[in-house]
């Protein structure tokens, strides 16, 4: 089964960030509080391992398993739409305590009422889809 | 082992396990980012039809649903076989200045005042969590990416706009934080 190997790579996900206990709303107030190092080590860890590995992989021109070199897109250039959005993402991020990956995570855990979260980010996004035409980007 | 495993991961571990999927999914093919599923649940549930955007062939995101059906999966495994029994080693200060807004650290992942059955019962406290969804979805398609997309892979490709979105993520959880919690709770 070709899927399979997604579906484990995502149950690894899931139980990174529960059993690292990213995914509760504690450790995100702690961390937007600064009263611990906990969330900026792991991603820091994440960014700077992350930062090596995409230079390696660009430098030896590293192959995916389908034989195509691994090619990495550019983020556009523009800068209201990374500002604007990423602040309306970080308040609901705060405020919720999960970014998209945990909410899921926490559904998994136990956590039913991220449903309403995650039915709330549905709808959210079918805003953006409604107004993109309407807004900076 | 299992033993070891049900302890809370240390920081170093996810951070490295984190940027491990990362390569993963490139060495499959594809890219790390967990918020175009949004966008994708929208189009299998029909918003293509009347909204440009969501007008696309979902199945070659197929991958990226089974990446999200294993990580529900991952909480599954996490909550009963890796379960550990130790209450979450929160820091004094967050616990007290939570303790100022009214909000009880009780030793688990989630405060219970906030998504137990009351709370999720009450009409301020479903108008919260939707309300902070929203802001999560909307916010996550109008820069491009989540934590995973701009904050994990957008960096390390060194990305200027992923910073941006990163810093925008920071400003609007910090006013959040400081400035709208007090007023809400």
């Amino acid at each position: 089964m070709k899927g399979l190997k997604f579906i484990i790579a995502g149950l690894l996900f899931g139980v990174i960030m529960a059993k690292s206990e990213a995914i509760s709303w504690y450790r995100i107030q702690e961390m937007f509080r600064f009263q611990s190092f906990h969330m900026y080590g792991i991603i820091g860890t994440a960014v700077v391992l992350g930062v090596i590995a995409v230079y390696l992989i660009k430098k030896f021109r590293l192959r995916d398993i389908q034989g195509n070199v691994i090619s990495f897109q550019d983020k556009d250039r523009s800068w209201p739409r990374y500002i604007i959005g990423g602040t309306i993402f970080g308040l609901g991020w705060a405020l919720t305590g999960a970014c998209p990956g945990p909410m899921f995570v926490n559904v998994g855990y136990g956590y039913w009422a991220m449903l309403i979260v995650i039915f709330g980010a549905l709808m959210g996004t079918y805003l953006y889809g409604l107004l993109k035409d309407k807004i900076p980007h | 082992m299992l033993e070891l495993l049900k302890q809370p991961w240390p920081w170093y571990t996810s951070g490295a396990a984190i940027a491990f999927i990362m390569v993963l999914l490139l060495v499959y093919g594809k890219s790390f980012g967990v918020s175009s599923n949004l966008r994708t649940l929208c189009t299998i549930a029909g918003a293509g039809k009347k909204v440009k955007f969501f007008d696309f062939d979902w199945k070659t995101q197929k991958w990226n649903l089974l990446f999200l059906l294993g990580s529900i999966l991952g909480g599954v495994v996490a909550s009963t076989l890796l379960k550990s029994d130790e209450p979450l080693q929160l820091s004094a200060a967050t616990i007290s200045d939570l303790k100022g807004l009214g909000i009880a650290f009780d030793g688990g992942l989630n405060p219970s005042q906030l998504f137990g059955p009351d709370f999720i019962t009450s009409p301020k406290g479903i108008l919260i969590l939707l309300i902070g969804g929203i802001l999560v979805g909307f916010g996550a398609r109008y820069a491009g990416g989540c934590t995973s997309g701009h904050a994990i892979s957008g960096l390390s490709n060194l990305q200027i706009p992923s910073l941006v979105a990163v810093i925008g993520f920071f400003m609007g959880g910090l006013i959040m934080t400081h400035f709208v919690l007090p007023l809400i709770f």
